[in-house]
């Protein structure tokens, strides 16, 4: 016995070189994994790129909900003092007058409204006809400041007040936008809503016009933000120095006798009075969180009202229903190809090779026709005056008025699925029938076995992998099915997918979408999941 | 001709024949007729028919014409599950999806047997194979050999009188061949059941059966009782295909009962032989000497005929030596003689004389 032999006896085995054997093993299996990762690697690449990256993008759709906070974000943080009941306090308007000023300059307000619509209808134009009327907000406080001192007119006072010096010395004679405004530290500490307010207006001047805010009075918006600066008491003239001084002292010495205009009045008298209805503010409030469970209780008809979770009225519940009927029909569209597919390749099997590939070919003849033709063609088939009913009038199995209603409906649907989707049945069942052995069968009936028994206790459980494979193809293919559904399915035989399409292309709902193809995604995960505990992944068979 | 009714004959074939492609004769009148309890061995290289027989019988294949009956009852159109005949497969034909424990069940089930007592058969069969811990596993759990006895365990388990096995120890190797070799017929002797066995494997034909119906070409060649066919083959298909054997083409010059003497085509030589199948004097003929029936340097009458012979090869094969010889112009003749402390070791080149007793050498067809 060699050395190396004796010491399998204790401790771990060792290699020839004295090292343990699983690390020169692992070592000696490097190279190859190396090259086996590179070999995948493009495709992997591709895959990571064009599929599991968008799909991760569209999964995370599905909670996504920034919009309210990014769009609106003085209003959330007010809000949060809000208890309900009422329309909130004077306050909060002025945070919503702002927000929605630098929205409706960056024209996001109607996207808000859009996405805000689809939880409480009519947010949408309440949100278009505030856009219009906003920009109005602190006009009253415009026109007193600059009755007061024309320096309040001219670009230049505002830059002198809020820009940082850096910026300035930059920008003297800057065409068009510049380079990105900077405001300055001591603005931000004097008058802090207005050097906000300010900056935001620079940024918009700078982005959207491409103008030089050294150029440009600034928005109304701004005014009310410097009243409410000033009215505040804080000394802001202490913090500059020079001719802004005596501008600011003015200012604050004369803001304790300007007339005002409450902007929650404005609001309720002026753009709108829903803006009183705590539901619309509800909804903000709901909403305002950056990630929602809204898509999902959306989707399956629940909806998140200020008051919490609720299910939604009968009249607008259509998901339920959408999902159980996409369930149901590709269970029956699945157990009509079983049906109609497993006499087929036990036919199949059991031919001499020629015969079975002449076949084989006729079954797969149809994936060489355009899905498009061959569900077009089954509109022809099946409609009122189509081919079908004219056979069956014709041979007088049906009377002339009581024609069939074979498309536009869930019949049509069948029909046409069973039929696109029978060859993934046929396929994988063939295979596995192919390689369950004659004699098996023979064994049967030597034994005593009817030809039913010998079929059924003996070649059936065999080929119960390749109808397996055949259901789980089918199922899942048919629960996504799109087109053909579209086609002739009419109203009531469309699909969970005809909905998430039109979402995507047609409501832009796109959240709602995703949420929609999460759930549809998990159920598939599910189904597949039970199948394995049931009847065991190992135990499909493609052949 | 058989006498096809006779009373203790259990299966019968009577004048069967069959076609697959309506042009060819698969199986060409075929009569046989089997006693109950006998171990029957169809023998034949592939292609030869044999396996149709056994399908035939089994009830999978139709005869094209004639009556093949099963203790005396006409079962040409008797579906195969309600034949009960037990048959063994070659590839075992164990269903995958069942223990061992429900395979066995299965024939018994579908006769509505009760529980207990179907319980008590299957631990019969079991134990009959020396399988009996092995219910609960799966076939594909056993080996090639476990499952081969599981499947004539099934095969027997339901009592049949008549048991077909189709090569059953084709897949397996030598040694496991042997001893089931000795099981399977031990076990048909004790239980009384008639087997018809078909194999291409002529040592397991010799070894297990009681006769042996050797075929070909749709014809069964010789049927007989393994030593009669190893010894005195009717004509040269068998007496090439089972065993060793050495021809010599010639031509009879003379012909007198049991003695006839032939004249070998290569070298004019001529040789003393038992006429078979020859009937004149002049009549070409194959003549086949097994190899451990030549004598070297023979001491035989002193009218016996001897041939010249080179040494062209010696072989130590063990228990026996091996010796190829040129003899009457072919090179491909060989001797076999037993490994004894007095046998003389040949060498390359030796000229040797060579002989044979006149009834070990049969004179068969051409």
């Amino acid at each position: 016995m060699s050395s190396a032999d004796m010491q399998q006896t204790d401790g771990p085995m060792l290699a020839a070189d004295g090292t343990p054997l699983k690390k020169s093993l692992s070592r000696a299996l490097r190279a190859q994994k190396i090259r086996a990762l590179l070999l995948i690697a493009p495709l992997l690449l591709f895959i990571v790129i064009t599929f599991i990256a968008p799909i991760a993008d569209m999964l995370f759709r599905s909670v996504q909900n920034d919009i309210v906070s990014e769009t609106l974000p003085r209003t959330v943080v007010e809000l949060d003092r809000w208890e309900g009941g009422d329309a909130p306090d004077e306050q909060t308007f002025t945070a919503l007058a702002k927000d929605l000023a630098v929205a409706t300059e960056l024209k996001t307000h109607t996207r808000l409204g859009s996405r805000l619509n689809y939880e409480t209808t009519g947010v949408s134009s309440l949100f278009r006809k505030s856009g219009r009327k906003v920009d109005e907000v602190g006009e009253v406080y415009q026109d007193q400041f600059e009755d007061l001192n024309e320096a309040w007119e001219e670009p230049a006072t505002w830059v002198g007040l809020m820009a940082d010096p850096d910026w300035i010395s930059g920008q003297a004679n800057a065409e068009g936008a510049g380079s990105p405004f900077l405001i300055s530290p001591v603005a931000q500490q004097a008058l802090p809503e207005t050097a906000r307010m300010y900056s935001q207006f620079a940024t918009v001047i700078q982005t959207e016009d491409a103008d030089n805010p050294a150029q440009e009075k600034p928005w109304a918006i701004v005014y009310q933000a410097l009243y409410e600066d000033l009215s505040g008491g804080a000394d802001a003239a202490a913090f500059y120095d020079g001719d802004l001084v005596a501008l600011i002292t003015e200012a604050q010495g004369a803001v304790g006798g300007f007339e005002t205009q409450p902007v929650r009045e404005f609001f309720l008298d002026e753009i709108d009075e829903d803006w009183a209805d705590p539901q619309i503010w509800g909804t903000i409030e709901a909403f305002s969180s950056p990630y929602t469970a809204g898509y999902f209780l959306s989707a399956i008809d629940f909806q998140l009202t200020p008051d919490g979770v609720s299910l939604r009225p009968d009249d607008e519940r259509v998901y339920g229903t959408l999902f159980w009927r996409t369930f149901k029909m590709s269970m029956i569209i699945m157990v009509s190809c079983i049906l109609l597919g497993y006499p087929i390749s036990f036919l199949l099997s059991n031919l001499p090779l020629r015969t079975s590939n002449l076949l084989l070919i006729l079954v797969l003849l149809p994936f060489w026709t355009s899905l498009l033709v061959r569900t077009s063609a089954w509109k022809a088939l099946l409609q009122n005056e189509g081919v079908i009913n004219d056979l069956l009038v014709w041979s007088g199995l049906i009377s002339d008025a009581g024609r069939l209603a074979l498309i536009n409906n869930q019949t049509g649907t069948i029909i046409a699925m069973t039929h696109i989707l029978l060859p993934f049945m046929i396929l994988p069942l063939y295979s596995v029938m192919k390689t369950i052995p004659p004699y098996y069968v023979r064994a049967a009936k030597s034994l005593g076995a009817s030809n039913w028994t010998a079929f059924w206790r003996v070649y059936f459980p065999q080929s119960v992998p390749g109808i397996g494979a055949g259901c789980i193809l089918v199922f899942i293919l048919a629960i996504g099915y799109y087109i053909t559904p579209a086609i002739v399915g009419g109203t009531d035989g469309i699909f969970i997918s005809n909905r998430i399409a039109y979402h995507i292309s047609s409501s832009l709902n796109w959240g709602l979408a995703a949420a929609l193809g999460t759930i549809l995604l998990v159920v598939v995960l599910l189904l597949y999941y039970i199948y394995d505990r049931i009847v065991g992944i190992d135990n499909v068979s493609l052949g | 001709m058989l006498d096809t009714r006779s009373g203790q004959a259990f299966v019968e074939f009577d004048r069967v024949q069959k076609s697959y492609d309506g042009e060819n004769l698969v199986v060409k009148d075929l009569n046989l007729s089997i006693p109950k309890g006998e171990f029957l061995t169809m023998l034949g290289p592939s292609g030869s028919g044999k396996t149709t027989c056994l399908m035939m019988l089994a009830g999978f294949e139709t005869a094209t014409y004639g009556e093949i009956r099963l203790d005396g009852q006409e079962i040409n159109n008797i579906p195969p599950h309600k034949r009960g005949i037990g048959m063994v497969f070659q590839n075992y034909a164990l269903f995958p999806h069942m223990t061992v424990a429900e395979n066995l069940a299965f024939p018994l089930e579908v006769r509505k047997m009760g529980k207990s007592e179907r319980d008590e058969k299957i631990k019969r069969a079991l134990d009959m194979v020396q399988m009996g811990a092995f219910g609960g596993r799966r076939p594909a759990q056993l080996s090639g050999g476990q499952q081969q006895r599981i499947a004539l365990a099934r095969a027997l388990v339901f009592e049949p009188e008549l048991v077909l096995m189709d090569e059953p120890l084709g897949a397996l190797d030598k040694q496991l061949r042997e001893s089931l070799q000795f099981e399977i017929t031990n076990l048909a002797h004790e239980l009384g059941i008639t087997v018809v066995y078909v194999t291409h494997d002529q040592t397991e034909a010799l070894t297990m059966s009681d006769r042996v119906a050797v075929f070909d070409d749709g014809r069964i060649q010789q049927l007989a009782p393994p030593d009669e066919l190893y010894e005195q083959p009717q004509n040269s298909f068998v007496a090439q295909f089972i065993g060793e054997n050495n021809t010599l083409a010639g031509k009879v010059t003379q012909l007198s009962g049991d003695r006839c003497v032939v004249q070998l085509d290569g070298t004019g030589e001529e040789i003393d032989a038992m006429p078979v199948n020859v009937n004149n004097v002049g009549d070409q003929t194959l003549v086949s000497i097994r190899p451990e029936r030549v004598e070297f340097n023979p001491e035989l009458g002193p009218d016996a005929h001897t041939l010249d012979a080179e040494v062209l090869e010696f072989i130590y094969m063990g228990d026996v030596f091996r010796t190829r010889l040129r003899v009457a112009g072919r090179d491909d003749f060989i001797a076999k003689t037993r490994n004894r402390a007095d046998q003389h070791r040949f060498q390359k080149g030796d000229k040797v004389k060579i002989g044979w007793l006149p009834q070990d050498c049969r004179a068969l067809d051409h």
